[in-house]
Protein backbone atom coordinates (compact mmCIF):
# COMPACT_ATOMS: atom_id res chain seq x y z
CA UNK A 1 0.00 0.00 0.00
CA UNK A 2 0.87 3.68 -0.16
CA UNK A 3 2.33 4.96 3.07
CA UNK A 4 0.44 7.27 5.43
CA UNK A 5 3.30 9.94 4.50
CA UNK A 6 1.85 10.43 1.05
CA UNK A 7 -1.79 10.67 1.89
CA UNK A 8 -1.10 13.20 4.93
CA UNK A 9 1.21 15.30 2.16
CA UNK A 10 -1.56 15.23 -0.45
CA UNK A 11 -3.93 16.61 1.96
CA UNK A 12 -1.67 18.95 3.36
CA UNK A 13 -0.85 20.22 -0.67
CA UNK A 14 -4.61 20.48 -0.81
CA UNK A 15 -5.17 22.10 1.69
CA UNK A 16 -2.94 24.82 1.22
CA UNK A 17 -4.23 25.44 -2.31
CA UNK A 18 -7.67 26.02 -0.94
CA UNK A 19 -6.55 28.78 1.77
CA UNK A 20 -5.01 30.29 -1.09
CA UNK A 21 -7.38 30.77 -2.85
CA UNK A 22 -9.80 31.50 -0.17
CA UNK A 23 -7.11 34.27 0.85
CA UNK A 24 -6.60 35.95 -2.75
CA UNK A 25 -9.92 35.40 -4.82
CA UNK A 26 -12.26 38.48 -5.06
CA UNK A 27 -15.46 36.63 -5.84
CA UNK A 28 -17.03 35.19 -2.89
CA UNK A 29 -18.14 32.39 -4.61
CA UNK A 30 -14.72 31.56 -5.51
CA UNK A 31 -13.59 31.91 -1.76
CA UNK A 32 -16.43 29.52 -0.70
CA UNK A 33 -14.71 27.04 -3.36
CA UNK A 34 -11.24 27.39 -1.53
CA UNK A 35 -13.16 26.84 1.63
CA UNK A 36 -14.43 23.44 -0.06
CA UNK A 37 -11.42 22.33 -1.19
CA UNK A 38 -10.04 22.77 2.62
CA UNK A 39 -12.47 20.51 4.10
CA UNK A 40 -11.92 18.06 1.22
CA UNK A 41 -8.39 17.71 2.30
CA UNK A 42 -9.99 17.64 6.00
CA UNK A 43 -11.60 14.25 5.12
CA UNK A 44 -9.13 13.11 3.42
CA UNK A 45 -6.87 13.15 6.70
CA UNK A 46 -9.48 11.59 8.71
CA UNK A 47 -10.08 8.81 6.36
CA UNK A 48 -6.56 8.04 6.10
CA UNK A 49 -5.85 7.90 9.38
CA UNK A 50 -8.64 5.58 9.89
CA UNK A 51 -7.79 3.59 7.53
CA UNK A 52 -3.92 3.12 8.89
CA UNK A 53 -4.41 3.71 12.67
CA UNK A 54 -7.82 2.03 13.02
CA UNK A 55 -9.52 0.32 10.55
CA UNK A 56 -11.42 -1.73 13.24
CA UNK A 57 -12.89 1.27 14.96
CA UNK A 58 -16.12 3.64 13.30
CA UNK A 59 -15.02 6.61 14.47
CA UNK A 60 -12.61 7.77 11.42
CA UNK A 61 -15.50 7.27 9.19
CA UNK A 62 -18.17 9.05 11.56
CA UNK A 63 -16.31 12.15 11.75
CA UNK A 64 -15.52 12.33 8.01
CA UNK A 65 -19.93 12.18 7.69
CA UNK A 66 -19.92 15.12 10.14
CA UNK A 67 -17.70 16.88 7.89
CA UNK A 68 -19.75 15.97 4.89
CA UNK A 69 -22.81 17.42 6.96
CA UNK A 70 -20.72 20.54 8.16
CA UNK A 71 -19.48 21.48 4.12
CA UNK A 72 -22.63 20.75 2.80
CA UNK A 73 -24.91 23.56 5.36
CA UNK A 74 -21.55 25.79 4.96
CA UNK A 75 -22.18 26.21 1.22
CA UNK A 76 -26.29 26.01 1.60
CA UNK A 77 -25.55 29.00 3.77
CA UNK A 78 -22.96 31.02 2.04
CA UNK A 79 -24.82 30.80 -1.22
CA UNK A 80 -28.08 32.17 0.84
CA UNK A 81 -25.85 35.08 1.78
CA UNK A 82 -23.62 35.47 -1.74
CA UNK A 83 -26.97 35.59 -3.40
CA UNK A 84 -28.53 37.76 -1.20
CA UNK A 85 -25.63 40.43 -1.58
CA UNK A 86 -26.11 39.76 -5.44
CA UNK A 87 -29.85 40.93 -5.57
CA UNK A 88 -28.88 43.98 -2.76
CA UNK A 89 -25.76 45.77 -4.61
CA UNK A 90 -25.20 43.75 -7.46
CA UNK A 91 -22.21 42.97 -6.72
CA UNK A 92 -20.60 39.64 -5.41
CA UNK A 93 -16.76 41.32 -5.15
CA UNK A 94 -15.35 41.18 -1.72
CA UNK A 95 -13.76 44.22 -1.83
CA UNK A 96 -17.20 46.42 -3.03
CA UNK A 97 -18.86 44.65 0.36
CA UNK A 98 -17.53 46.82 2.67
CA UNK B 1 17.97 3.05 -5.20
CA UNK B 2 15.67 2.07 -7.43
CA UNK B 3 11.37 2.65 -7.57
CA UNK B 4 9.12 -0.03 -7.92
CA UNK B 5 5.54 1.24 -8.00
CA UNK B 6 3.06 -0.85 -7.06
CA UNK B 7 -0.48 -0.79 -8.84
CA UNK B 8 -1.90 0.87 -5.66
CA UNK B 9 0.73 2.97 -5.15
CA UNK B 10 0.26 4.01 -9.56
CA UNK B 11 -3.93 4.76 -8.64
CA UNK B 12 -3.00 7.14 -6.12
CA UNK B 13 -0.50 9.26 -7.72
CA UNK B 14 -3.32 9.40 -10.67
CA UNK B 15 -6.08 10.49 -8.38
CA UNK B 16 -3.55 12.86 -6.47
CA UNK B 17 -2.58 14.42 -9.23
CA UNK B 18 -5.78 14.99 -10.79
CA UNK B 19 -6.87 16.05 -7.49
CA UNK B 20 -3.95 18.96 -7.05
CA UNK B 21 -4.12 19.39 -10.34
CA UNK B 22 -7.83 20.12 -10.68
CA UNK B 23 -7.60 22.38 -7.29
CA UNK B 24 -4.84 24.81 -8.67
CA UNK B 25 -7.33 25.44 -11.49
CA UNK B 26 -10.12 26.12 -8.89
CA UNK B 27 -8.25 28.88 -6.84
CA UNK B 28 -6.54 30.10 -10.41
CA UNK B 29 -9.17 30.33 -13.17
CA UNK B 30 -10.35 33.98 -13.62
CA UNK B 31 -13.88 32.83 -14.63
CA UNK B 32 -15.79 31.45 -11.73
CA UNK B 33 -18.10 29.18 -13.90
CA UNK B 34 -14.88 27.44 -15.34
CA UNK B 35 -13.52 27.21 -11.33
CA UNK B 36 -16.66 25.17 -10.69
CA UNK B 37 -16.05 23.02 -13.55
CA UNK B 38 -12.52 22.00 -12.23
CA UNK B 39 -13.59 21.90 -8.61
CA UNK B 40 -15.78 19.47 -9.42
CA UNK B 41 -13.03 17.85 -11.23
CA UNK B 42 -11.21 18.00 -8.20
CA UNK B 43 -13.87 16.35 -5.97
CA UNK B 44 -14.19 13.33 -8.29
CA UNK B 45 -10.42 12.89 -7.58
CA UNK B 46 -10.89 12.78 -3.84
CA UNK B 47 -13.33 10.06 -4.25
CA UNK B 48 -10.82 8.10 -6.03
CA UNK B 49 -8.65 8.11 -3.34
CA UNK B 50 -11.39 7.00 -0.97
CA UNK B 51 -11.47 4.02 -2.47
CA UNK B 52 -8.12 3.76 -2.53
CA UNK B 53 -8.18 4.02 1.28
CA UNK B 54 -11.14 0.97 1.02
CA UNK B 55 -13.87 2.88 2.29
CA UNK B 56 -16.52 2.67 -0.63
CA UNK B 57 -19.51 4.37 1.65
CA UNK B 58 -17.55 7.38 1.96
CA UNK B 59 -16.89 7.68 -1.46
CA UNK B 60 -20.45 7.14 -2.41
CA UNK B 61 -21.69 9.89 0.15
CA UNK B 62 -18.93 11.99 -1.11
CA UNK B 63 -19.66 11.55 -4.50
CA UNK B 64 -23.74 12.44 -3.90
CA UNK B 65 -22.93 14.88 -1.23
CA UNK B 66 -20.16 16.72 -2.68
CA UNK B 67 -20.42 16.55 -6.76
CA UNK B 68 -24.05 15.75 -6.35
CA UNK B 69 -25.37 18.33 -4.41
CA UNK B 70 -22.78 21.30 -3.38
CA UNK B 71 -20.99 21.57 -6.93
CA UNK B 72 -24.59 21.91 -8.42
CA UNK B 73 -25.20 24.69 -5.83
CA UNK B 74 -22.03 26.49 -6.77
CA UNK B 75 -22.61 26.07 -10.41
CA UNK B 76 -26.10 27.62 -9.87
CA UNK B 77 -24.55 30.67 -8.03
CA UNK B 78 -21.83 30.94 -10.27
CA UNK B 79 -24.29 31.29 -13.23
CA UNK B 80 -27.11 34.15 -10.89
CA UNK B 81 -24.49 36.03 -9.71
CA UNK B 82 -22.40 35.82 -12.86
CA UNK B 83 -20.82 39.53 -13.44
CA UNK B 84 -19.70 40.46 -16.77
CA UNK B 85 -16.74 41.12 -15.56
CA UNK B 86 -14.39 44.06 -17.14
CA UNK B 87 -12.29 43.22 -19.43
CA UNK B 88 -8.99 43.40 -17.94
CA UNK B 89 -9.94 42.76 -14.22
CA UNK B 90 -8.36 39.96 -12.81
CA UNK B 91 -10.29 37.19 -10.14
CA UNK B 92 -7.38 37.43 -7.95
CA UNK B 93 -7.04 40.53 -5.63
CA UNK B 94 -4.02 42.88 -5.26
CA UNK B 95 -1.89 41.16 -2.77
CA UNK B 96 -2.58 37.49 -3.46
CA UNK B 97 1.28 37.33 -3.74
CA UNK B 98 1.30 37.81 0.28
CA UNK B 99 -1.66 34.86 -0.03
CA UNK B 100 0.67 33.10 -2.32
CA UNK B 101 3.46 33.27 0.23
CA UNK B 102 1.20 32.45 3.41
CA UNK B 103 0.10 29.06 1.86
CA UNK B 104 4.06 27.99 0.78
CA UNK B 105 4.63 28.34 3.94
CA UNK B 106 2.06 26.99 5.76
CA UNK B 107 2.18 23.59 3.44
CA UNK B 108 6.41 23.87 4.29
CA UNK B 109 5.36 23.37 7.95
CA UNK B 110 2.55 20.89 7.26
CA UNK B 111 4.82 18.67 5.18
CA UNK B 112 8.18 19.29 7.68
CA UNK B 113 5.77 18.31 10.62
CA UNK B 114 4.49 15.01 8.84
CA UNK B 115 8.03 14.11 8.11
CA UNK B 116 9.09 14.90 11.50
CA UNK B 117 6.33 13.25 13.27
CA UNK B 118 6.47 10.02 10.81
CA UNK B 119 10.04 9.63 10.47
CA UNK B 120 10.46 8.91 14.70
CA UNK B 121 11.91 5.80 15.65
CA UNK B 122 8.91 5.44 18.02
CA UNK B 123 6.37 5.67 15.54
CA UNK B 124 7.27 2.95 12.44
CA UNK B 125 4.43 1.20 12.34
CA UNK B 126 2.64 4.29 10.62
CA UNK B 127 4.98 2.75 7.75
CA UNK B 128 3.89 -0.55 8.10
CA UNK B 129 1.27 -2.37 6.09
CA UNK B 130 -1.99 -1.49 8.10
CA UNK B 131 -4.33 -4.08 9.13
CA UNK B 132 -7.63 -5.18 6.85
CA UNK B 133 -10.42 -3.10 6.95
CA UNK B 134 -12.92 -5.55 8.33
CA UNK B 135 -15.59 -6.98 6.31
CA UNK B 136 -18.78 -5.61 7.51
CA UNK B 137 -17.19 -2.10 8.48
CA UNK B 138 -20.54 0.24 6.70
CA UNK B 139 -23.02 -2.31 8.78
CA UNK B 140 -20.96 -1.26 12.06
CA UNK B 141 -21.11 2.50 10.82
CA UNK B 142 -24.77 2.50 10.71
CA UNK B 143 -25.12 0.80 13.74
CA UNK B 144 -22.80 3.29 15.11
CA UNK B 145 -24.57 6.12 13.89
CA UNK B 146 -27.62 5.16 15.75
CA UNK B 147 -26.34 3.63 19.17
CA UNK B 148 -26.75 6.08 21.93
CA UNK B 149 -23.78 4.76 23.52
CA UNK B 150 -21.71 5.80 19.82
CA UNK B 151 -22.89 8.37 17.66
CA UNK B 152 -26.28 9.14 18.33
CA UNK B 153 -26.28 12.53 20.08
CA UNK B 154 -23.78 13.70 17.64
CA UNK B 155 -26.04 12.80 14.43
CA UNK B 156 -28.83 14.41 16.26
CA UNK B 157 -26.50 17.03 16.72
CA UNK B 158 -25.84 17.30 13.44
CA UNK B 159 -29.60 17.32 11.89
CA UNK B 160 -30.28 20.34 14.46
CA UNK B 161 -27.25 22.13 12.71
CA UNK B 162 -28.92 21.22 8.96
CA UNK B 163 -32.23 22.44 10.01
CA UNK B 164 -31.28 25.60 11.01
CA UNK B 165 -28.66 25.94 8.48
CA UNK B 166 -31.38 25.44 6.05
CA UNK B 167 -33.90 27.76 7.95
CA UNK B 168 -31.02 30.30 7.89
CA UNK B 169 -30.58 30.18 4.06
CA UNK B 170 -34.33 30.39 3.85
CA UNK B 171 -34.56 33.51 5.59
CA UNK B 172 -31.90 35.42 4.67
CA UNK B 173 -33.34 34.46 1.07
CA UNK B 174 -37.18 35.28 1.85
CA UNK B 175 -36.46 39.16 3.11
CA UNK B 176 -36.51 40.40 -0.62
Amino acid sequence: MVPLEWYLILAAALFCVGAYGVMSRRNAVAMLMGIDLMLCAVGVNLVAFWRYREPTAVTGQAFALSVYAVAAIETAVCLALTISLWRTRNTVLMEDTD
Amino acid sequence: MTFHLTLHQILFLAAGAVTLGAAVMVVTRRDVLQAAFYLILSLVGVTGLYMLLEAPFLAAVHLFVWTGVVATLIVLAAVLTRNPMRPGSRGASHRWWAAALIAVALCAVLIWTTRTVVGRPMSHDWQASPAPVPEHSVAALGTALVDPDGFALPLAVTTALLLAGLSGAAAVLRKH
